[in-house]
């Protein structure tokens, strides 16, 4: 139950922990193609918890990210993913004008402000 | 269009290459592009090799899957954590291929070109088949998602690719900026998916939550986050329903 990825091959980690528990919707989705009714319940709740986890991981990635972007201070990690998401707000909720805006502040904030 | 062909005249390979085709003509070609472009970066930062990336790019082919699956297993989560939180994103594919699969099958197809062909089957390449496909001869169908999918794919693999160089070789500054794609593009995608109240909810939950939990340095931080967040979010909405 405490296999972490350092454990086995990351292949074989990949299969389990990736693949499999992804592809195995698809399988069921061509063997029991019966229709989901997607207002069920059910259903309303296992979207709230699939939204809440990548949400999760969203901040995550943010607050303590990997590699490169833990060279940003948070303080312009935090601006400007807050300017991007105004902005998506702003301009349509456009994605793409979210994105574009977003790493406009934390390049233009890293070179202003940045170590 | 003034191009669709009668059955007769349309082979399979064709089919397959008018999706693929379709596919680039398409504009999630371009978020794609840009997203696994993030997702590359990210699978470089987190210590994974580029075939191990364009390995899960392919095995995978869900974008919230693989950011969740690097991101659990790059910080040591474990193997059981990263699974259930994968599955639970992964169930929203189900009623994706229940929808899509009675629009292409004919009796003669076979499970296991069902089985196949479903691989490819993720939001992008979704909504486009659902697009498309009425232009296209019931007997064609099938090939002419895989061509779509594939013709999805393909770039996804090459942006994965190439996030992960760029990763690995841009100066800080812009290498922290290919890195910031993946939370900033999966916020803004996640909040347009969000129409009903309790989806918006989920996400504001999630993105408070998750860091208390992880600060908490409680057990599974990220799977009971996930749970108590959607389970806060849905409460609400059922609270909002019965006092209606």
């Amino acid at each position: 139950m405490s296999l972490t990825v350092g454990d086995i091959d990351p292949y074989l980690a990949l299969v389990l922990a990736g693949f499999l528990p992804n592809e195995v919707w698809r399988w069921l989705g061509v063997f029991f193609a019966r229709r989901i009714d997607e207002e069920s319940e059910v259903m309303v709740w296992v979207r709230a918890v699939a939204t809440a986890i990548l949400a999760g991981v969203i901040a995550q990635l943010v607050l303590t990210p990997p590699g490169g972007l833990a060279s940003v201070p948070l303080a312009i990690r935090l601006a400007a993913i807050t300017a991007g998401f105004i902005a998506f707000l702003l301009l349509r909720r456009s994605v793409f004008a979210g994105v574009l805006c977003g790493e406009a502040a934390l390049v233009g904030l890293s070179l202003l402000f940045g170590p | 269009m003034t191009d669709t062909q009668p059955i007769e005249r349309m082979t399979s390979a064709a089919a397959f290459c008018r999706g693929a085709v379709e596919a680039g003509r398409s504009v999630f070609v371009y978020v794609l592009f840009g997203t696994f472009i993030g997702y590359g970066a990210l699978a470089h930062d987190l210590g994974f090799t580029i075939s191990w990336s364009l390995t899960s790019t392919a095995l995978i082919w869900a974008g919230p899957a693989q950011v969740i699956v690097v991101s659990a297993l790059g910080a040591g989560s474990t193997l059981v954590q990263a699974a259930v939180a994968v599955a639970l994103s992964g169930i929203r594919l189900m009623p994706m291929v229940v929808a899509l699969l009675p629009m292409v099958k004919t009796p003669k197809t076979r499970s296991w070109q069902l089985l196949a062909s479903a691989h490819f089957i993720a939001v992008s390449m979704w909504v486009e088949s659902f697009r498309l496909i009425p232009q296209i001869p019931r007997e064609r169908r099938l090939a002419f998602c895989n061509g779509l999918g594939a013709g999805l794919m393909v770039p996804a693999l090459v942006a994965t690719a190439i996030g992960y160089a760029l990763a690995a070789r841009l100066p800080t500054v812009l290498g922290a900026a290919v890195l910031f794609i993946t939370p900033i593009a999966f916020l803004a995608s996640t909040a347009r998916n969000s129409r009903l109240l309790v989806d918006k909810l989920a996400l504001v939950f999630g993105l408070v939550l998750a860091p208390v939990f992880a600060y908490a340095q409680v057990e599974l931080d990220m799977l009971l986050a996930g749970v108590t967040a959607g389970t806060l979010a849905y409460g609400c909405h059922r609270f909002r329903e019965a006092m209606r």
